[in-house]
């Protein structure tokens, strides 16, 4: 299984979808050998950690096998000439790189049954390890340039990088079926190839708070209610049709805190853009949040708001709702297709969304009755569910290959 | 020797259109969607009119032309009835046809399709009122029976129904109600012989309205000779077996294609080619025969889902809400005097609004198994619960002069006050 970060040193998603899915598979008897590319401390999981720097140069038959096992610079000149666009940019595509050049020793030291490749970080890796060991390729994507981009200017070598990964790759699984449409729609891949895989959420790993305490519980004593958003912000997560529903809520429930959780590039521009609404006293920024304290937050909202443009997945409604609070998410989001109990909007649907915010704020029983059953189903998620489809395909993958020789 | 009683509802609610925060003191008319969506009650009329009322009209009326002996009753309620004459008059003149036949009983019930008993009798009565003096007034004949919304029951709703003169009502044949006895005798409600009952027999009824056109169903296909042959088997086992259903099973739930219509036309005459079989009306049924013993129902039954109990309109906290939002209200809004505003909010009052809301099958996954015309069970409350306020609004905007205690007076009084004034 070939990764590109890994918890506790991740930065968004991936790292923890990956964390979860390689628990699962070991639980379910999977060999997983997760692959990363430079060494560093990680979470254990589990699985076997392999990291590519620290990959031995081959001995033996293997050698033969591959001849340049020896020499990576070789190998990595070869890549710059397999992926042009990659060859000037910033120094995160030579990163990407140096992974693939390494990768074949790593798959030939570990004869893999099938290969695993988690976003357009490690695809050249995956295609890399496939090629040396001819072993199934799956590719796992969590995210399209296209969700990065809100759909708006596509970086050309990213996208160049995912469609070959997808074509290359014998198998594709989509975090969602709203993830899947793209990846048909965009990058011209054959529906049968792709399927359905959504992300799951473990009740241990998740951040779950006991009690709100502090200045917000303070507040919410006060008669406030607490309106919260979490997530990069970035033009993907839709954080400036946050401040405006907070713009018309205000007008007729100004006893309402708007909370920002998380950076990202739009920060600056998002409190400038507070302030010029009049609104910068009703909406805090907390900046990044880990564990604890983000588990605090969750808990002591009235809601969870997710208005995010393009959404693969989006586990915050799921960490939301094991923390008894009711959400409200995007249609343009995979969490949208697995969690029934929540409130639905369409992102630039300024309207229905304050609508929707003001009869939850209005209306006790509708926050419990989504949060009860909401609850229910992000409990019922757990990974296992995940690792048990992946495993069926593993083993019908393989049986399809031996089948084949 | 057994007859069959064939009871057909027919009911259609007015549907509340995505009514959003800012329509609240803008926007008085909740029910009149013109887009291409579920809540466009005009639309979904016409559609389920040539899908199931028109042609199943046409099937049963040539039946009852053809056989004197056959008989069927129907429940219309009353918003169903006002419906047929803004979107499809065509629909009230069949079933008038039906009516002048002499070969169909009319049923009563709440105007609204309401669950009006549950929070207030004097609305409840109200309702049945409107609903017997509508059907009366349309189709020149008094009913006689009663049935209660989905066929809820429980003992204290007989005795509210009784006081109003009607011979018996219709419930539910539950095996918790009757135990080893047979839905295929007459009954009477509790601590009152009087007052009788006729209950469904859900094995054959829903034989024909849920699984008809199920293939994975052993007993798939169904025909009139082998259902004719079931009901049959009845004989010397009880005076009447009770088919009670949605009308809507024909052509709508079961589509024409599944043969429905066939079956519907070729069952009465499989039925009465058996020498004993006859058809009997439920007015017909409650006088003929004696009630052979009591059913005691302590707590509600309904003829909905495999609970067969409140859960598809009062199982969640927001149903709750709703409901309880709605009576709140009931002696403002007559007060107001304002017969726009005391219409809207009956129309508020019928039971589908609170079905909508329901989030019982909404967890199993099980989305299909019923109908909703709104994305979600939440969709279908925020935009309840925004009408309320705009009735809210409007309750507050009659003039004070206009208000009367007249609607806060209890039935009681208002009756003894009316004598004096004559």
């Amino acid at each position: 299984m070939y990764g590109w970060e890994f918890p506790p040193h991740n930065s968004g998603g991936l790292g923890v979808a990956c964390f979860g899915l390689a628990r699962a598979l070991v639980a379910e008897g999977a060999d997983v050998r997760f692959v990363l590319p430079r060494k560093y401390p990680v979470a254990p999981c589990g699985a076997r950690m392999v990291f590519a720097d620290e990959a031995q140069p081959l001995s033996g038959v293997e050698a033969e096998h591959f001849a340049s096992g020896y020499l990576t610079e070789d190998r990595l000149r070869f890549l710059r000439g397999a992926y042009p666009t990659l060859q000037y940019g910033p120094s995160l595509y030579d990163e990407v790189l140096r992974y693939a050049a390494l990768s074949p020793l790593i798959a030939l030291a570990h004869h893999p049954d099938v290969i695993h490749m988690h976003d357009w970080l490690s695809f050249p890796a995956g295609i890399a390890a496939k090629q040396a060991t001819g072993a199934p390729l799956i590719a796992h994507v969590h995210a399209t340039e296209f969700d990065r981009t809100g759909f708006g200017s596509v970086n050309q070598a990213i996208y160049e990088v995912e469609r070959r990964g997808m074509h290359e790759a014998d198998r594709i699984f989509a975090v969602s079926e709203y993830t899947r449409r793209i990846i048909i729609e965009r990058y011209g891949i054959d529906p049968n190839k792709v399927e359905v895989v959504h992300n799951g959420i473990d009740h241990d790993d998740a951040v779950v708070a006991s009690a709100c305490e502090g200045d917000v519980r303070r507040l919410k004593g006060l008669g406030w209610d607490i309106i919260l958003f979490v997530g990069r912000l970035t033009m993907q997560k839709g954080p400036d049709y946050f401040l405006e529903v907070a713009r018309r809520v205000l007008e007729h429930r100004p006893q309402t805190l708007f909370v920002v959780s998380g950076s990202g590039d739009m920060a600056q521009q998002m409190i400038d853009r507070a302030a010029y609404l009049g609104i910068g006293d009703k909406v805090l920024f907390t900046g990044f949040l880990r564990e604890a304290a983000l588990a605090r937050l969750y808990r002591s909202a009235d809601l969870v708001v997710m208005p995010s443009v393009s959404e693969p997945f989006g586990i915050v409604p799921l960490e939301a709702l094991l923390n008894g609070t009711p959400v409200l998410v995007s249609k343009q989001s995979g969490v949208a297709e697995v969690v029934r109990n929540a409130l639905k909007v369409d992102f630039w649907d300024v309207d229905d969304m304050t609508n929707k915010v003001l009869a939850l704020l209005a209306h006790p029983p509708l926050r419990e009755t989504l949060a009860d059953e909401g609850g229910r189903e992000a409990r019922a998620r757990v990974w296992r569910r995940v690792a048990r489809q992946c495993m069926m395909v593993y083993e019908r993958i393989v049986r399809v290959l031996t089948h084949n020789l | 020797m057994s007859a069959v009683c064939f009871y057909f509802q027919v009911h259609q609610p007015r549907r509340i259109k995505r009514y959003r925060f800012f329509d609240i003191g803008q926007d008085h008319e909740y029910f009149n969607d013109s887009s291409e969506q579920d809540t466009n009650n005009a639309r979904v009329l016409r559609k389920v009119a040539h899908k199931c009322y028109l042609p199943a009209n046409e099937a049963l009326f040539a039946t009852l032309k053809a056989n004197p002996r056959f008989k069927v009753a129907f429940s219309i309620s009353g918003i169903a009835l006002e419906q047929f004459t803004e979107y499809a008059p065509e629909v009230l003149d069949s079933f008038k046809r039906l009516v002048a036949t002499g070969q169909v009983e009319l049923l009563g019930e709440t105007y609204y399709h309401s669950l009006s008993f549950l929070r207030s009798p004097a609305e409840f009565r109200e309702q049945v009122r409107m609903h017997n003096d509508l059907v009366r007034s349309t189709f020149g004949v008094q009913p006689y029976v009663f049935r209660n919304t989905e066929l809820i029951y429980r003992n204290d709703v007989a005795g509210l129904v009784a006081d109003m003169g009607y011979l018996g009502m219709l419930l539910e044949g539950a095996d918790h109600l009757l135990g080893w006895r047979r839905p295929t005798y007459v009954y009477h409600a509790k601590g009152d012989p009087a007052f009788k009952l006729l209950l469904k027999h859900y094995k054959l009824s829903d034989d024909i309205a849920f699984r008809f056109g199920n293939r994975g169903w052993e007993e798939w296909p169904l025909t009139a000779p082998k259902f004719a042959q079931w009901v049959h088997a009845h004989h010397g086992d009880g005076h009447v077996v009770n088919l009670f259903m949605d009308y809507e099973t024909f052509g709508e739930h079961q589509w024409e294609d599944t043969g429905i219509f066939d079956f519907l036309r070729a069952l009465p005459h499989e039925l009465l080619a058996h020498p004993d079989s006859s058809f009997v009306t439920p007015t017909e049924a409650l006088t003929h025969y004696p009630a052979v013993g009591e059913v005691d129902a302590p707590n509600y039954v309904s003829w909905a889902d495999i609970e067969r109990d409140l859960s598809a309109w009062l199982s969640n906290p927001i149903q709750h809400d709703a409901l309880r939002a709605l009576y709140d209200m009931e002696h403002e809004v007559k007060r107001s005097n304002d017969a726009d505003l005391i219409r809207d909010w009956r129309r508020l009052s019928t039971s589908d609004h609170f079905y909508y809301m329901c989030t019982k099958w909404f967890q199993d996954g099980d989305v299909h198994a019923y109908f909703n015309p709104y994305e979600s069970p939440y969709e279908a409350y925020i935009a309840y619960m925004n009408v309320l306020n705009d009735v809210r609004t409007r309750i507050r905007a009659v003039p004070k002069e206009r208000r009367t205690l007249w609607g806060a007076v209890s039935e009681k009084t208002r009756g003894v006050l009316q004598a004096l004034r004559s």
